[in-house]
């Protein structure tokens, strides 16, 4: 059992050296080596599961060397259950690049430069998952930062360029502070391996680990997107295509709560923070839902909301409890399926409509039942209606707080309630605007985008900045014969069958929690306890 | 444990050597800043093995006490490889960069700019209202077209910053974006 703690992270390594030796042609292998590993990625995180579940954390030692000297690699239930689900979401956004791929470029698709940067990344997020070891941790996110650079920037226009710059500084910068974090850890306390800085950590002055904790919680701070250090997630995620967009929402922003939640219940146990993290989660669910309420693009709109319900996830881990560690984790689980689903499903209405500008956007509903009913069903469920798995997550949530009955919780309390009921009203927004409302007349559905005007036309004094011929419009068809034909950004009406199957399929996972919600709270409140005792862990580690 | 004094210094003045170069708009700067901070962190890796000592090399009869710690040195080439990595992606930002706008500067953000551009009009619009009081709409008409003229770049230029990415795959083969005339990028340039 032990010895498939590695594949997770080997197997889509493999699957990438195997992709690149291939090289860009034999594409149907290249597509069968992707999802196929992918599957077996999934199926051995399961085995995990149920295994870590059973017998407590699985601990491989690479090269059998003793703790402080090699890489550690640990499954214990709460890094089972999170490799589990970024198992499934990473297969069904793979599945659903695919489709896009498949229909659009048959002849000259990239695949050498997203499958393999795809494969890394899954790698890299599982190795996160798994660090028993701060360097090990550090060299995850440095995987899973390289190859989220490549498929930010991918194709390398300008627009992305500009999102990816910003995300790439922020993210270096963030790597270095975590390598000093780690260089203090190691000063203090001679390892860097998870379970030797558990036990050894209450023995340095309170000082010097302070600034351990300040340093690492920073770090996973910029990286889960929480509010001082959030400003960067909803300038760089919306110019990605959307596969990229939506894993990048579900799983990286989650990575870094997965670390605070490790880093908070494992080495700095005691909950001594309390105070700060319940601002925190404050104040990024309010601002960041409020920064959703402004907008009118629902790309940017949905990594505002994203900002937001990350704040849920450090309340729960904020009270400390066993009930609001639980619920973190149900939340985390629930919250990277439908964050991914919804931004899936954003990109099927671009794929159908050309652009995601809510105002240039309308009667979706009638002319695209389906895909109007894969944006309701996630987008409900972020909102937290019953009996869907955002609403049994918040409130475990809520419970978990008034359970705890301090005046801050209930403070937060209030806050998670107006956050979900301003999801709501942001979600009855997009609706409204791009599903119910009868179509815009000036907007036909299939046609081009002009890019750019000259001044020429500009004779009309009256107008004020409603003029006919703006750029940025959609015309008909008809149009382009006058447009050049570089200026124009062609939209489509087909959307393949195979993008809508692997929404489907992410809008079944998020269904399914509801049915499997009592088993996966069973398995949460399991390793929420195992967390707070932090024994078996660190006997799993270091032998009793 | 002993530190050696004269690389914590050295990793301080290469920190914040890095930290002000970070701070600039040029993307080569901030990648000069990033390599030299990185430098100096890697030193402060190094500082926590404290006292040198023989070469860690494990055969018998070494004094496994007088032995230098191995695992920052480790830890430090770790990052040094994964620095050369993000170097040379950077790089090729940059060249990208050069090659598409001619600069290297990063720029602001659509909704900054959107947002910072509403005002100057609103503002400019109303100076020129108290200024042309009582002439009527036809006296000041050139500014006003000027003004919409700016507003219309502004939207298209957010238009293609929504609309490029939709095509992953056209985006990605397709050879060089045209030269588009974009005046918002120019007005915008910092220097």
């Amino acid at each position: 059992m032990n010895a498939l703690v590695p594949l997770p992270v080997v197997l889509p390594l493999t699957a990438c050296g195997l992709s690149m030796f291939i090289g860009p042609r034999l594409r149907v292998l290249h597509r069968l080596i992707g999802i196929g590993v992918l599957a077996a990625v999934l199926a051995v995180d399961l085995v995990l599961l149920v295994g870590a579940d059973r017998d407590g954390p699985l601990v491989v030692h690479l090269g059998d060397f003793a703790p402080p000297l090699g890489v550690t690699l640990v499954a214990d239930r709460l890094a089972a259950l999170m490799l589990t689900v970024s198992g499934a979401v990473t297969l069904i956004v793979l599945i659903y690049a695919l489709g896009q791929d498949m229909v659009d470029r048959e002849e000259r698709a990239p695949i050498a430069v997203f499958h393999p940067a795809y494969l890394v990344l899954v790698s890299g997020v599982s190795l996160t998952f798994l660090a028993g070891d701060l360097v090990t941790l550090y060299v995850g996110f440095e995987i899973m930062l390289m190859a989220s650079f490549v498929l930010l920037t991918l194709g390398g226009t300008e627009p992305r360029l500009r999102a990816g710059s910003t995300y790439v500084v922020v993210s270096l910068v963030s790597s270095l502070v975590f390598l000093a974090g780690i260089a203090v850890a190691y000063a203090a306390c001679g390892t860097a391996n998870f379970a030797q800085l558990a036990v050894r950590l209450s023995d340095v002055p309170l000082g010097v680990r302070t600034l351990i904790e300040a340093l690492l919680l920073t770090v996973f701070g910029v990286k889960a997107a929480v509010f001082p250090v959030a400003a960067w997630l909803p300038d760089s995620y919306p110019t990605a295509p959307a596969p990229v967009t939506a894993v990048f929402a579900g799983l990286l922003t989650k990575v870094g709560v997965y670390s605070i939640l490790r880093a908070e219940t494992l080495l700095f146990p005691g909950n001594r923070l309390s105070t700060l993290l319940m601002a925190i989660a404050f104040a990024s669910l309010l601002i960041g839902i409020l920064g959703a309420v402004a907008q009118t693009d629902l790309k940017r709109l949905l990594s505002f909301t994203l900002v937001s319900h990350i704040g849920f996830m450090l309340y729960g881990l904020a009270l400390g409890s066993r009930g609001g560690i639980g619920g973190a984790i149900v939340y985390t689980a629930h919250h990277i399926t439908v964050q991914t689903t919804l931004f899936l499903a954003a990109g099927l209405l671009e794929r159908r409509y050309g652009s995601t500008d809510l105002t240039r956007l309308g009667g979706a509903a009638r002319t695209a039942p389906l895909l109007a009913a894969l944006w309701f069903v996630p987008a409900m469920n972020l909102a937290g209606i019953p009996p869907l798995s955002g609403f049994l997550g918040k409130l475990g949530l809520m419970q978990a707080g008034a359970a705890d009955g301090g005046v801050d919780t209930y403070v937060l309390l209030a806050a998670c309630a107006v956050a979900s009921l301003l999801t709501l009203y942001v979600m009855v927004k997009v609706w409204n605007l791009a599903f119910w409302r009868a179509t815009p007349s000036q907007l036909p559905l299939e046609g081009t985008v002009l890019e750019d005007t000259d001044d020429t036309d500009d004779t009309d004094d009256t107008a004020d900045a409603d003029g006919t011929a703006d750029a940025g419009q959609v015309r008909s068809v008809g149009a382009v014969a006058v447009a050049p034909a570089s200026a124009c950004v062609r939209t489509t009406v087909r959307v393949p069958y195979v993008m809508i199957g692997a929404t489907v399929a992410a809008v079944l996972l998020g269904l399914s929690y509801t049915v499997l919600a009592t088993p996966l709270a069973g398995l949460a409140d399991r390793s929420a306890a195992e967390l707070l005792a932090r024994t078996p862990y660190v006997e799993a580690v270091l032998g009793p | 444990m002993t530190v050696s004094l004269t690389l914590l210094i050295c990793a301080v003045v290469l920190t914040a050597v890095g930290a002000v170069l970070l701070h600039t708009r040029s993307l080569t700067r901030v990648l000069m800043g990033v390599i030299v901070c990185g430098n100096g962190v890697n030193l402060l890796v190094l500082a926590t093995t404290g006292r040198a000592g023989a070469p860690p090399l494990l055969y018998p009869g070494v004094a496994h006490a007088r032995v230098t710690d191995p695992l920052p040195q480790a830890i430090v080439l770790t990052a040094v490889v994964i620095t050369l990595a993000t170097t040379a992606f950077v790089l090729a930002m940059v060249y990208r960069s050069s090659q598409l706008t001619g600069t290297d500067f990063v720029q602001d953000d659509v909704e900054d700019r959107r947002v910072v551009l509403r005002a100057e009009i609103a503002e400019e619009r109303a100076e020129l209202r108290e200024r042309h009081r009582g002439e009527g709409p036809r006296a000041w008409r050139d500014e006003r077209r000027e003004q919409r003229r700016r507003l219309r770049a502004d939207r298209a230029f957010q238009a293609r910053a929504r609309d490029a990415p939709g095509d992953l795959w056209d985006d990605i083969l397709g050879a060089d974006p045209p030269q588009s005339p974009s005046p918002a990028r120019q007005e915008n340039d910092p220097r």
